[in-house]
């Protein structure tokens, strides 16, 4: 058995699509409460890792554990363990034909067996706490692009997730709702939220992540916390890529 | 004779073929729905072993004319089984079962045309692939293939006439009937003709106030 210090841990992790080797021997362990940033150019498999993780995409070789089980090659449990490891998208993927309440409510009816007055009211709570309780009535086509990724947050937050996976959550979205998301997340992991992140927010990612690894090429290329990222001359290719994203933003 | 009385005195045997005509139509859209969803879902969803059988029945039933299909079964496949059928019965089911062959395409296509996002994120809360087909993919595409599957209402309607060929008596064979005793065509089978109008009218007034009803926004007929 591993201890319980490490709420996942992920070994070895490879993956390809073909012929292009996306993930190359990915390991790392997160700590509950922790928020881990995961940065680097597109296609170094951020993504990828991520789906690896609750098994979207089952990876070639490597493991997974919660909580020290193993989800990898756990056949028809991998449902019980997506349930602990939330997800978030880039694109939302909202269930279009159901309102923001209903989106949330969904898989506490159909998954975890609540009856409909305990979603309703476990899933209004969850919209209160991003913000959207007034919003609960309303379709996605109805939501603008920040209210709609606070209510996949809601969705995912309702399971009660040990752990949740955020994929580039604000890449769809213009800067000023951005904000809006980036907000939510920061307050979730200051309450003890344990956290995924693939993002290009650096502000976020300086700020928020107990760690930021940097992945190269499918592998970890460099990790640590982001006041050593970025005072350490050691970690000069880390710098390096955060430096060019603040010169474009005028800071 | 006076044409007026005639009419009068033969409307009421005229009309009954409403009735017959109608549960032609509506067995031909209820097996529809009960053979071809499935059949949708299989070629979707399904592996090689499911998805190939649905294929040739498929290509069956929407490669033969319904005149060929009619006889087919009434004079050769039900008599062969040894199933001694009423003409209505047979009707029924050919129309259904060629029904369904068309209308499982308007489902396959609905189906293939909700997001691949809808499932992965179904799958990410944790719902195996039946419950997320369930509760998220099957309600989305269910409204996406109501204009199309409402299409096949008049198709269907005017088809059941074929029915005629093998007796069953709904609303051309009543009417032909009529013709045969009184030597009145016109009027006879103009007032035929008037009754399929108005129930592919009624009909098709219904399925779009379901439309309206099932409406939701972002969705086809919907707001956007």
């Amino acid at each position: 058995m591993h201890t319980d210090e490490y709420i996942l841990k992920v070994e070895d992790i490879h993956k390809a699509f073909g012929a292009n080797e996306v993930l190359r021997g990915v390991s790392f362990e997160v700590k509950k409460g922790e928020t881990l940033v995961f940065i680097g150019s597109s296609g170094t498999g951020k993504s990828t890792l991520l789906r690896c993780i609750n098994q979207l995409t089952p990876p070639d070789r490597g493991r997974v554990w919660l909580h020290g089980e193993e989800v990898t090659n756990s056949g028809k449990r991998i449902n019980y363990f997506r349930q602990r490891i939330g997800m978030v998208f880039q694109n939302f993927f909202l269930f279009d034909h159901l309102t923001a309440l209903k989106n949330v409510e969904v898989a506490l009816i159909r998954v975890k067996g609540m009856s409909k007055e305990a979603a309703r009211e476990k899933a209004l709570a969850e919209l209160r706490q991003v913000g959207m309780e007034d919003w609960a009535g309303h379709y996605p086509a109805e939501l603008s692009g920040g209210q709609a990724q606070r209510v996949s947050i809601a969705r995912a937050l309702a399971m009660d997730p040990d752990v949740i996976l955020f994929d580039e959550p604000t890449s769809a979205l213009d800067p000023e709702l951005t904000r809006e998301v980036l907000e939510v997340m920061r307050t979730l992991a200051q309450q003890g939220m344990t956290m995924l992140v693939v993002t290009h927010e650096m502000g976020f990612a300086c700020n928020v992540a107990n760690r930021i690894l940097f992945m190269e090429n499918g592998v970890i290329a460099e990790q640590g916390a982001p006041t050593i990222l970025l005072t350490d001359p050691q970690y000069s290719r880390v710098k390096n890529f955060i430096g060019q994203f603040l010169e474009y933003n005028g800071d | 004779m006076e044409l007026i009385p005639l009419l009068l005195d033969w409307f009421p045997y005229l009309l009954r073929g409403i009735g017959v005509t109608f549960g032609l139509v509506l067995s031909s859209l209820a097996l529809g729905v009960i053979i071809g969803l499935p059949m949708a879902l299989g070629q979707v969803y399904g592996s090689r072993l499911v998805r190939v059988p649905i294929g040739i029945y498929v290509w069956f039933f929407r490669g033969l004319p319904i005149l060929v299909l009619l006889f087919l079964f009434y004079f050769g496949i039900f008599p062969g089984l040894g199933f001694d059928l009423s003409a209505f019965v047979v009707g029924a089911v050919v129309l259904g079962l060629r029904g369904a062959a068309y209308q499982s395409q308007i489902f396959r296509g609905a189906i293939q045309s909700v997001g691949e996002g809808q499932m992965v994120a179904a799958r990410s809360l944790g719902m195996d692939r039946l419950c997320a087909v369930r509760s998220i993919i099957l309600p989305q595409s269910m409204r996406i293939a109501l204009p199309g599957w409402s299409n096949e209402y008049p198709n269907i309607l005017t088809d059941s006439a074929v029915c005629y060929a093998i007796g069953v008596a709904e609303l051309l064979t009543r009417a032909s009937q009529i013709v045969a005793q009184t030597y009145v065509t016109m009027p006879i089978y103009l007032a035929a003709a008037g009754i399929f109008i108005l129930m592919n009218y009624g009909g098709m007034k219904v399925l779009h106030m379901i439309e309206r009803k099932i409406a939701i926004p972002g969705f086809g007929s919907g707001a956007m």
